[in-house]
């Protein structure tokens, strides 16, 4: 007569069995969400028109020293913004030929008109090379965030790519939520730029900037009272070294006062140039150039041989690592901007989840409660279904790596509250068999059967919700819905299955009048 | 024990002018309230800005931290008392897209009237206005995806009047719930969507069952009306409907008690949506199952 539940019995077991597996040491198997465990959650857009503007002024130099090497003698070649175009201009009509010849070099370029004087020719960008820039501004953006953020040493992070241009970055334990973002978010752009010491600083503040030349400043923090300056420098806008032929650099301390200063490594083309530089130089002002900022301005006292140099400033010894790193790991291909941040420190993190955890057991407590008082014997067989299905719960969230988040405990303690309903609808529709007549067995029989298609069609409309949210949440909603889900789920097994279970294999044993329901 | 005898005859249909005229007067005022504080109050999930919460050691004077926010000029913003006196909550409209992170200027800006290492950032959050936009658009889209699934699965389980009626009830717990949070002057963020979207499902879980047993009396229907057959259903579904609410309410009552400051308003529309849900399936839900039909008849 209960022939099924000689395989329903070992299969209720191998899956609790399982559950408690997959979840064992709760502490290891089951990841927290950030919103608990704390750190960083951050969405970053990567300035892709910015990677497109820089290519476009780097071809732009390429063709004008091309079209200087086929011995013609160019006006001027400009990038054009935001156009996307390349303009030439000539000083002879009768160059503009071999410039188009030169210009076949470039298939990505297709002219796009001349001009009436016959002197100039505009080129256009094509799309696809915009798109291919574009792309790769965003992966090699996302690597160089990869290497600073492995370098930073956080334990677990997430970073990928998410949509065209938007990087998301998820940093669990992270300590100090801003050193974070200095390190991933700077653009990192070394550049060596000699000063313009032909001209004066004093007119180019006044708005007479000399067109080779640009002001740049250095921001020099008073360290007792955190007020900053800023000290401006007139600098030849020709960039002589970038950080691109750089191999390595560490941080070091000043022997004399245990200062930390920034040591780099060129690759001997770096070192070459250096050298050349140094040497055609002596005595005159180097400055040190990241992302626009003076770093240092050091006169150059000798010629310098072997790819060496140094940033120094007012560092902090953290400072100078994260500086360090940056440089090592690269420069972003174009800055990125925050788009979203999310931080949640320890404290807090571990607050809700005390808090969660006094919701579940209160709130678990006074269901349990109810239910055994209202049902008796049978609210007892709820209650293990519950139980179990908590059991199950936990070992889901295992088994799909989904991380329990505030609103994912929300999800358990409401899943608590809904499990109960399945139970619930079978015993009340056992009591009103029992009330028309039918005996303990056939009442329930008739209950689970009748129960079942509410149960089934009550949850799918919960679950189809859950599945929705679950599509467009992030985070801490991700898990909400995924703990919604898994509960639901969870709850159907137990109650149909395991209480059913429960039932008959009691009334395989002893015959029952009456049900203690 | 039995709280609700199964053999109870209420006259739910009969109560359906009182029920209509309650629902209607709760949407109104809370559709008042949204009109009249010029549409819904949106957290920065949805609008942007940015949210910093700290704790000071020691309960601080809110007005000495609004003299302290004045010096870097962040624009507009709300500061308030977060579950204790000691945690504080800063709103600014503005959103950093700079490096510069707010938090810490923040806390240097409040570095003259408090001491620093008294102060802990808790929790920044911060939301350009582009993310913003998206957000607010991805919400709306998952709700309206939520009742075509649902409209969907319903019609294919019953008849499409059901599935209008599930949803007409919905509708209505989203609508006085959100009036709710209007006229308490909450704001509305990623995670009472989230509530939103639980509400739909539970508010459709007790009408599913109700309509079950409608169904399910339908077969044997001999002379009662639909009305009464309606009435019958409610009857014999009372006692599960009222016993689940019951242990759910239980539940996010815990929750909302017990759960802290951030998932308070998170419990709080839950506990709304739960109890105008329970009543939307008893009175509001089946009643458009009767028009329905009248309407057909004629």
């Amino acid at each position: 007569m209960y022939r099924a539940l000689k395989w329903k019995i070992p299969l209720i077991l191998a899956v609790v069995l399982g559950a408690v597996w997959l979840a064992y040491p709760l502490k290891e198997k089951i990841a927290l969400g950030l919103d608990l465990q704390g750190g960083m959650h951050l969405v970053l857009e990567v300035k892709v028109e910015k990677a497109v503007e820089a290519s476009l002024e780097r071809l732009a130099d390429e063709i004008k020293r091309g079209i200087t090497e086929e011995d013609l003698e160019v006006d001027r070649v400009k990038a054009i913004f935001p156009d996307r175009q390349v303009s030439v201009r000539m000083v002879d009509k009768l160059d503009l030929p071999p410039v188009k010849k030169v210009m076949e070099g470039y298939p990505f370029f297709s002219l796009f008109s001349e001009d009436s004087d016959g002197l100039g020719l505009i080129y256009q960008m094509s799309a696809d090379q915009i798109t291919q820039i574009e792309q790769n501004a965003v992966s090699q953006g996302l690597e160089t965030i990869r290497n600073r953020v492995d370098q930073f040493g956080v334990s677990e992070p997430t970073i990928q790519a998410q949509g065209q241009r938007r990087i998301l970055l998820q940093l669990p334990g992270v300590k100090d939520p801003e050193r974070a973002i200095n390190l991933i978010g700077k653009t990192a752009r070394l550049e060596f730029k000699l000063l313009d010491e032909e001209n004066s600083l004093q007119q180019a503040l006044q708005g007479n900037v000399p067109e080779e030349s640009e002001i740049l400043y250095q921001r020099i923090e008073n360290k007792e009272t955190g007020a900053v300056t800023k000290d401006p420098f007139l600098l030849k806008k020709r960039t002589v070294l970038t950080g691109e032929t750089l191999t390595g650099a560490e941080i070091r301390f000043d022997s004399d006062f245990n200062e930390p200063y920034v040591s780099l490594n060129f690759n001997s083309v770096g070192a070459m140039i250096f050298q050349q530089v140094t040497r055609e130089n002596i005595k005159k002002r180097l400055a040190i150039v990241l992302d626009d900022n003076v770093y240092s301005a050091p006169v150059i006292q000798d010629e310098i041989a072997g790819g060496r140099a140094q940033i120094t400033g007012q560092f902090t010894s953290a400072q100078a690592k994260d500086l360090a790193i940056v440089l090592r790991a690269g420069a972003l291909p174009a800055p990125v901007v925050i788009l979203e941040n999310r931080t949640v420190g320890p404290s807090l993190g571990q607050d809700s989840i005390n808090k969660g955890i006094t919701s579940i057991i209160y709130g678990g407590l006074l269901v349990l409660a109810f239910i055994i008082i209202y049902y008796k014997l049978s609210g007892v067989i709820a209650v293990v279904a519950l139980f179990l299905n908590i059991v199950l719960l936990a070992g889901a969230l295992a088994y799909f790596g989904a991380a329990l988040t505030l609103p994912g405990i929300a999800g358990i303690i409401l899943t608590v509250g809904m499990a109960i309903d399945a139970n619930v609808l079978i015993f009340e529709r056992i009591r009103e068999e029992i009330g028309i007549g039918k005996t303990v067995r056939a009442a329930i029989d008739a209950g689970f059967s009748k129960a079942f298609h509410t149960i089934v069609d009550a949850n799918i409309t919960t679950f189809i919700a859950a599945v929705v949210l679950f599509q467009f949440g992030t985070g801490p909603i991700k898990g909400f819905a995924i703990t919604l889900c898994i509960g639901i789920a969870a709850s159907m097994f137990t109650a149909v299955f395991v209480s059913r279970a429960i039932f008959d294999g009691t009334m395989s044993r002893i015959k029952l009048d009456k049900l203690s329901i | 024990m039995k709280i609700i005898s199964s053999e109870t005859h209420f006259d739910f249909m009969g109560k359906i002018k009182m029920a209509m005229t309650i629902s209607g007067l709760m949407i109104l005022i809370g559709l008042g309230s949204i009109a009249l504080s010029g549409g819904l109050k949106y957290g920065i999930d949805f609008s942007g800005g940015t949210l910093i919460q700290l704790q000071f050691k020691t309960a601080p004077d809110i007005e000495l931290i609004r003299d302290g926010l004045k010096t870097i000029g962040l624009g507009e913003s709300t500061i308030q008392e977060f579950g204790t006196k000691r945690d504080i909550l800063i709103r600014v409209q503005r959103s950093e897209e700079k490096l510069e992170a707010v938090g810490s200027q923040v806390r240097n800006s409040l570095g003259e009237k408090f001491n620093k290492a008294d102060i802990t950032i808790e929790r920044v959050e911060m939301v350009g206005p582009q993310v913003g936009r998206d957000l607010r658009e991805k919400a709306l889209l998952s709700i309206l995806y939520a009742i075509i699934g649902i409209v969907i699965y319903i019609s294919w389980r019953f008849e499409l009047q059901y599935a209008i009626a599930a949803i007409i009830a919905l509708i209505h717990d989203v609508l006085v719930t959100m009036g709710a949070f209007s006229i308490l002057d909450k704001e509305f963020t990623l995670v009472i969507v989230a509530a939103f979207l639980t509400i739909i499902g539970y508010s459709l879980n007790d009408t599913i069952v109700v309509f079950d047993r409608i169904r399910e009396n339908l077969r044997r229907k001999g002379k009662n009306t639909l009305a009464q057959i309606i009435n019958t259903s409610i009857n014999q579904t009372l006692s599960r409907t009222l016993l689940t609410s019951g242990t759910t309410l239980l539940v996010v009552v815990a929750l909302f008690v017990f759960g802290g400051e951030i998932i308070h308003d998170f419990s709080f529309a839950l506990l709304v949506g739960i109890l105008v849900g329970t009543y939307s399936s008893i009175f509001i839900a089946s009643v458009f199952l009767v028009y329905w039909d009248s309407r057909r008849r004629v």
